[in-house]
Parts: structure tokens; sequence; C-alpha cells
């Protein structure tokens, strides 16, 4: 069945209906009115699925894909136009530029934490370049992926762009298929998967995959301090309950401050949430049983429970987990060596601030790195001294949404990058042309040679123009040719 | 055997220290192998005369000018490629400021290959070390000489705490393969790379693969047949005797005029080669008995054997073949099927010239499609609707020396590209770096949610400014 749908997807390409810049600024157009008409449905199923409240599917799904159309819609002409390049002097005359052109036919496998905007961003991308797609939403989003289903061949061509929706087995029926590009986004475990299988196809990749993102609280004042507080409590619990790549993992502060980090953390908690887990407001809950087991278990392991200092209820009935922050849990416990990908806040406790950075650079490369701090010293070091998909000072997961940044993740949080020109990108060829004439022929290029034809050869592609010259010009002695 | 491991661990430790990001230490390295190349030039030569019979000129231009341009550019440009890319970030995020800065990936992995073994291993290790990474360059065992002289230079010249060069061939390869790489580049062919593919999923190691593929070139009619057989001899031929990723493997052209294109070839061949190319010094032998015998088989092919336009000879005990032309061969001969990788040119007939587009678009992605005419509206529909690697038009090969052009694969011929900054890149993390300022706050960002904050976060994802001024003030 899948491979059918392959096979009209890349028919489709074929005819070349998807090259045309109408056909990509009529599809791109259409998801804008899919979003926007469809918002209340959408909203709905992301209730249903992960219960997010509207602000939050507003913000983290529906406004974020209309703000990525806008964009493409803004500069597509830019992005397809070929770049003219400088050619060395040598090669006149001739002419050269960079053509970018479609993959082709294009497999995305979303993820189930933000199952609209992992779907139809990258969406965006691989129409803006011209491909046909293929989408399979996550079946753990369920509500999500049946109306991506449903509505995406009302508004898109039907035949350039599919949904197909299933769990792993469909996934694995896919991937055994041969695409012009994978774009997954989920677990490092997944990803590995993914890329094994498209290996056997030569097929690139662009993996989003996710890792523990630290926070670094350097010592604020009152002010800052504040700002600071509502913008890591907001980057934990706010996307979709710690349930993102993007979210704080755990935060990192000095041991003199920590006392007061919890207090004003407990306050912004309360403030945000609401401190009965019962009825909790504004915050997904977890998505499913699975992840709900797992999350729970991570107070299991010795020491880790011991070191709640608030939070910690769970309601199983409404699959809901309270804002936790946990103080010292060992770090070799799950919760500190394993991505939590839920509301626990572990925080660590250090003498001095910059041992963050060992901390940091003693587990895989994260996604993001988020450091609280107003010294120029520390930004520097923190900036050069570790690795990470992004960096973000005194703030948390914006930078998601500029569009001018690179999104994507180095080592185990995954390679490629996408949002505004690298989501085009990352669904084109750059194809090199280079654009000859016949006049003008450098006969030192061809045989039979002598010593003269050396020099030039030595001198030409040296791009050395002036001893060229006094060569040509019979100013200069000759190589003399090394015995063989 | 080296022990892989141990070789990986040690370089790991090299980059924790963090000497290769310092921009003196690159320079330095940068010197070095510009120095290995310009005090070693007579021994480089010899070794690739040793192991391919490469005249010296091919040598020079393919092999050495390659590198020192890449030294070259490097040194002059480095300054600027590490700088920070500022770039303005959006309203959104206002008050903030940007950048994009470039970061080493670590420790690498580069993989060379036989038929332009000095290029191939020292223009993507230069490209690595510019970055800033440490890297371990595998060699081609079937370049025995230039593996032994890079084995020995290299420790000479660079720092050998963080460039390691690991000769051998596919028990050391896979040994090393079997290890976790912050990235793996790697020239070669496609069923290897597969395998490298492979195992780089193992660890999420991206890699960038140069492959090869069938590269066609269409000859049109009404063009100065002489240079564009000159031209195509020079990148068959005149480039490791057609044993080149980018060399022209077949040619198309219409059965009108596919005589005259085998006549013009076969003339140019007399005047470059002489009456006798087995004799000449200026073709590269064939790489080894391997190859050579597989050659042999797709000669004689029923399919092409009576089709031999000229050529044909072969000397086993110097491991030459003839430059030889094959007219009119079907299209589903083996010679059409595999990349040849060798001195052997089959031409193909079409009854019109457009026709080429189709039957190079029904065969794998190629790394180069060649075209040669004076039809701008050819010209156009060639360059759309062919997808390769890189197109270059009345000329072959030529492409590959610019180092402003993105040179690398697509589909089967490979995956990401390199050459001048391009190399730099590839080497590096683009690391998205946001700073904001603490004032400013917008309270709609955080829960409690309500009606107004919906409102309020429309308006500035829109960039309405009215708007936003209008929900914020009846909040």
């Amino acid at each position: 069945m899948q491979n059918t749908l392959q096979l009209e997807l890349k028919q489709c390409f074929r005819s070349g209906r998807t090259k045309a810049v109408s056909w990509r600024v009529d599809q791109l157009q259409a998801l804008l009115k899919l979003v926007s008409e469809k918002e209340t449905q959408i909203f709905d199923a992301l209730k249903k699925d992960l219960g997010k409240h509207r602000v939050e599917s507003y913000r983290d799904e529906v406004g974020l894909v209309k703000k990525s159309v806008v964009n493409a819609l803004l500069h597509i002409k830019e992005w397809m136009a070929p770049k003219k390049t400088r050619l060395p002097l040598l090669l006149f005359p001739a002419s050269a530029e960079v053509l970018p052109e479609p993959l082709g036919t294009v497999l995305i496998l979303s993820s189930w934490n933000f199952p609209i905007s992992l779907a139809l961003d990258p969406l965006v991308g691989a129409i803006s370049a011209g491909n046909t797609m293929l989408l399979k939403p996550s079946e753990l989003a369920p509500a999500c992926s049946t109306l991506l289903a449903e509505i995406i061949p009302l508004y898109l061509d039907k035949e350039a762009i599919k949904v197909v929706n299933g769990g792993s087995d469909v996934a694995g029926e896919l991937l055994q298929l041969q695409w012009d590009k994978i774009f997954f986004t989920g677990s490092p475990r997944v990803g590995s998967i993914v890329m094994s299988a498209a290996a056997k196809h030569l097929t690139p990749v662009t993996l989003e995959l996710g890792g523990k993102c630290p926070a670094i609280l350097d010592s604020l004042s009152g002010s800052d301090f504040k700002v600071a507080m509502k913008r890591i409590a907001g980057g934990k619990w706010g996307p979709c309950a710690g349930q993102a790549c993007l979210a704080v993992d755990y935060l990192l502060v000095e041991q003199k401050s920590v006392s007061v980090v919890i207090e004003s953390l407990k306050n912004c908690i309360k403030k945000f949430y609401g401190d009965n887990v019962k009825s909790l407001q504004s915050i997904c809950r977890i998505v499913n049983k699975h992840h709900f087991d797992r999350l729970r278990s991570l107070l299991d392991e010795p020491g880790v429970a011991a070191s709640i200092v608030y939070g910690g209820s769970v309601n199983e009935e409404l699959m809901m987990i309270e804002p936790t922050i946990f103080l010292d849990p060992p770090l070799d416990a799950g919760i500190m060596t394993e991505e939590i990908f839920g509301p626990f806040l572990p925080i660590v406790t250090l003498n001095q601030i910059e041992e963050s950075i060992d901390i940091i650079n003693e587990r895989p490369k994260p996604l993001a790195v988020y450091a609280f701090t107003n010294n120029e010293k520390l930004k520097s070091r923190i900036l050069h001294e570790t690795s990470s998909g992004s960096v973000t000072f005194n703030d948390t997961i914006i930078q998601f949404i500029c569009d001018v940044l690179p999104f994507g993740g180095v080592g185990n949080s995954g390679f490629g990058r996408y949002h505004g020109k690298y989501s085009f990108d990352t669904f084109s060829h750059e194809k090199a042309v280079l654009h000859r004439r016949f006049m003008l022929e450098l006969e030192p290029r061809y045989p039979p040679w002598n010593s003269f034809k050396l020099e030039f050869i030595r001198l030409a592609y040296r791009f050395d123009y002036f001893n060229v010259l006094l060569l040509l010009l019979g100013l200069r002695r000759k190589f003399t040719a090394p015995s063989s | 055997m080296v022990d892989a491991a141990v070789v990986v661990k040690q370089l790991r430790s090299t980059y924790a220290s963090g000497i290769t990001k310092d921009y003196d230490w690159r320079i330095s390295q940068l010197k070095a192998f510009q120095k290995i190349v310009t005090s070693h030039e007579k021994e480089i030569l010899y070794a690739l005369r040793t192991d391919l019979s490469k005249p010296e000129h091919e040598s020079q231009v393919q092999e050495i000018a390659q590198v020192l341009s890449a030294c070259s550019l490097a040194l002059k440009e480095l300054k600027r490629w590490m700088k920070p890319q500022t770039v303005n970030p959006s309203i959104i995020a206002f008050p903030s400021s940007a950048k994009v800065i470039m970061e080493p990936l670590g420790v690498v992995l580069v993989i060379s290959t036989w038929n332009f073994p000095f290029m191939l291993s020292l223009e993507p290790v230069i490209g690595a070390i510019a970055a800033g990474n440490v890297v371990v360059l595998k060699t081609s065992e079937l370049a025995p000489a230039t593996s032994a002289l890079l084995a020995k230079l290299i420790p000479e010249y660079v720092d050998s705490s963080a460039v390691k060069v690991v000769q051998g061939s596919v028990p050391e390869t896979t040994a090393l393969l079997e290890q976790k790489w912050d990235k793996i580049f790697y020239t070669g062919s496609s069923r290897v790379g597969r395998i490298v593919s492979a195992a780089a999923a193992k660890h999420l190691t991206p890699v960038v693969l140069e492959l090869g593929g069938k590269c066609p070139a269409v000859i049109d009619e009404n063009i100065n047949l002489t240079v564009a057989a000159r031209r195509i001899i020079s990148g068959k031929w005149g480039c490791n005797n057609g044993q080149a990723c980018i060399s022209p493997d077949y040619l198309i052209t219409t059965k009108a005029y596919a005589s005259k294109v085998a006549e013009a070839i076969s003339t140019e061949l007399d005047k470059l080669y002489g009456k006798d190319p087995l004799q000449s010094h200026e073709l590269s032998r064939i790489i080894n008995i391997h190859h050579f015998h597989r050659l042999l088989k797709l000669m004689d092919d029923d399919k092409v054997n009576q089709k031999i336009f000229r050529g044909g000879q072969h000397n086993e005990s110097i491991l030459k073949i003839a430059p030889t032309i094959l007219l009119d061969v079907p299209q589903d001969a083996l010679i059409l099927e595999e990349e040849i990788f060798g001195p052997l040119l089959p031409i193909v007939m079409v009854d019109n010239i457009e026709d080429s587009i189709a039957l190079i678009s029904a065969k794998e992605k190629p790394l180069a499609a060649y075209l040669f005419t004076n039809n701008e509206r050819m010209k156009d529909m060639f360059k759309r609707s062919i997808s390769a690697g890189s197109i270059c038009i009345n000329d072959t090969i030529i492409h590959f020396l610019v180092p402003n052009l993105p040179f690398g694969g697509v589909g089967e011929s490979g995956t990401g590209a390199y050459h001048g900054k391009l190399t730099f890149e590839s080497f590096s993390h683009k690391k998205a770096v946001l700073e904001r300022s603490f004032i400013l706050d917008l309270d709609a960002r955080y829960p409690p949610y309500a009606p107004w904050k919906t409102k309020f976060l429309k308006a500035v994802v829109q960039g309405h400014i009215a708007s936003i001024a209008r929900s914020f003030l009846c909040r």
C-alpha cells in the first residue's frame, strides 16, 4: 500500500508540477488557509491528545506554522533564485551559478508532543523547495494525526502531499522504501533506526532529536532574577509540561542561591498552574501510560524521591504529574542521565557557577544550552567550551521562533537544521552549473606535454597570474621536470 | 594493526584540551600542510607515478595544485570563516541579538580513495583542521606508495596529537567505522558508501559521501567539434585515464552526428597521445589487475564487442588499455549499467538530442552531467531537467577547480558537498546563539492563560502593531 502511494508521489514529482513557483505558492497559501480555518478543530485535537491549552496551542503550534508559512511566502522567490558565483580568471570566458533544485520525494516523520507544528513546519520547507512528500504523524497523538489525515487532502494537492497514519509497523514499511530525503523528529534511539534504514538507499537524513537541555542560573539582581525565574519556569513546564526537546531539563545553580531559587520557582508554579494535581491549569498532561509510568519509575531510584523539595504528586486518572522540583538528586540516577521529557526539574547545586560547564560536557551534546547571566566572561566560556544545537542567553525556548536561526542539534541531539531558509535548503540540492564557451582554448591543457606547458599549468592552477604573464612573455625561466 | 579505540581516545583528549580551536594553531597546521607539498613535490610526483603511472602534468594540476589552492584559500580566509555571522532576530524576540557561530564538530574520520590519493586525502583533512577538528585519515591500500608517503610526511610536519594517518585495508576501515565519530567524510563507491552510512547510523554520526556515478556527456550539433572533442578527451583520458568520479562516462549524440563525433575524438586522440597510446607516458595505467579484467569484460560483452570504433588494444603486463571508443552501444549493454571508471567511451545514439534528457533521467543521478551545445533552449532544458551533483556546459571536469562551487553528489552520487569555504562548513556545526534582554518581559507568554493573551500572541505573530497595542490595552 505504502509502495503505491510512494509511486504516485514519484510520478507526480516527475511531472514537474511541484517545481513551478506558482504551485509552491498555491500550496503555501492553502496551508495558511488550513491552519486558519481549522484552528478550532486543531485546538480541540490538541486538547484531546495532550490537554494542551489553546494559548499554548496557538503559541507553539498554530501560530508557529502560520509564521513559518508567511515567512516562506515572503522569501520563496529569493530562495529559489540561482546564485551567481565568481570564477577564477583562468576559466574566462565562463559563468557559474548555484541552482537549488528539489530533492524529489521526501518522507517526514513527526513527533507527538507538538503534533501539528512538528508535522506542518517541515512540510513548509518541503513544499517551498518543490518536492512531493509523505507525512507520517505520530500515532501517540491520535486525534491530531486523524485530523491531519482528514484536512490536508482537503486543502493541499492530493497527488503531491500525502498523509499516512499508523504505528511503528507502518513506519517500518515506509523506511524500507527509497526516499530522496527523510526528515525525522523524535528520540535518538529511533533516529538511529531511521538512519540505518536510510543508509541502504543512500538517503540523506535530517534528525531532530533531543537531549538534556541544561539551564545555568548565575547570580542576578532583583528584577533580572524575577524575570529569569519566570522564563525558567515557563521554559520547563510551559512547552507540553516539559515533554519537549527544547524544554529546560535540569537547572544548575550556585549553592548560596538555591533556597531563593526554589522559593521563587514554587511561587511561579503556584501562580502559573496551581498547586493541586487534581486541578492544575494551563499545563499539559502526560501523553500516555507508558510515559507516565516511565516518569514515575524515575522516582523509584535510590535517593531520587528523597530529593523532592516540591511536588511529586501524580494522578493516573487524569494522566497528570504536578510540576516537581528536586534538589541534588544522585547524578548517576536516571533523572540525571536520561532526557526527562516530563515535569520534573532537578536542580544541581555548585560551589561556583563555572562548574556547570564540566557538568554539561560530561553529558551528550544537547539541543540547547540556556544560561541566565550578565557576566560576559561566563557567556564566552559557555559559548566556546560547551557544544549544543543552540545557545540562548537569558531566556528559554524562544530561539525556536527565530526564522533566521538554524534550528537543529549536534552529536546525540541530531544533525541537519531547519526553520526559515534552512528549511528550504534542507529539502534542496544545490546544483553547481558552470557555463563555458568554445572560444579561447587553453592549449596547455592538452598533451603532448612539454616543460612550457608544465610551467604554465603549475602557475595557472595556483592562480599566479603575474608569473603566467611573465612566462607567456618569455621572461620566466622554465621549471626543469624532475626525472621519473 | 592499529587500535582504533586507542587512537580515537587520544584524539578526543587532544580535542578536549581546546588547542585545535585556537586560530594560530590552525594557521600553523595549514602552513605545515603547505610545506609538505612545496618541500616534497618530487616525492609526491614519484609516489603518484608508482601507484598509477600518473603523468606529471595530471599530478601537478589535479593533485598538487588543488591541495596548494585549498591551503592558500584557507590561510587567506580562515579569519573570515571563523567569524560569527550576525543575524537579525525577528520582532517577536525583541529585544535581542542573534548570531551563528562556527564550532568544530570534534573528532572526524576522513576515508580517502585511490584514484587521486594525494588530493582526496588532503583536501578534506585541510578543511577539517581549518574548522578546528582533530582528524584520522584512512588512506587507500590500492595506492600504497602515496599512502606510505602521507603516513611518513604528515607526522613530520603536522601536530601528530591532532592528525593521525591510518593505512591498511578493509579490516582497518571496519575497526575505524566501529568507533564513534563526530563526522565521517567518505570518498569512494556507492556500495561502500552504504556500509559507511550504516556504521555512522549506530552513533548518529553525520556523513559526507562523495560517490560516483555514470556522468553523461551530451553532444549537440552545430558546435566547435574539435574543441569539444579535446575537452572530452581532457576529462576522460586526461583525468587518470577515465578512472575518476567526474570523467565523462558515456556520450549521447544524435544518429546523424555520431560518426562525426567519434571521428573528431579519434583524430584528436591521435594528436594528443600518438598512434600507439599503449606506449604513451601521458596516460595513467589501470590501477590493478582486478579493474583491468573488469574493463576487458565490459568490452567483451556480446552486445558491444563488434561496436569498437577505435582502440581495444591492451597490455596486461603494464596494465594499460588504449583509449577506446564504442559507437552505437545498445542501452542494455553492461557497459551502460555500471560506472565504467576506465578508458572506454561508449557513444549512445538518439533520434533527437532532446531524447538524451529522458535517457539520463532514467538512470541514477550522476555526480556530474555535461552538455556541449550552442542552443540556449537546450542548455536551459538540460539545466532544469537533469538532476546531478553539478552541471558543466561546453566543458568537462573543470568545475572541480572552482573553489566557490559546491562539489558533491545527489541521490546515488552522494550527499553533502565541499571545496573552498564549504569544506570548512562541512566540518563545522553552525551554532545558533540568541541573546535576550531581561527588559520587556511579555506577560502574555505565561500562564494563567486568558483570552487577551491569545489575542495578543496572535497579533504579535501576525506583526500587526495596532492589534498588539489593542489587545495589550484591553487585558
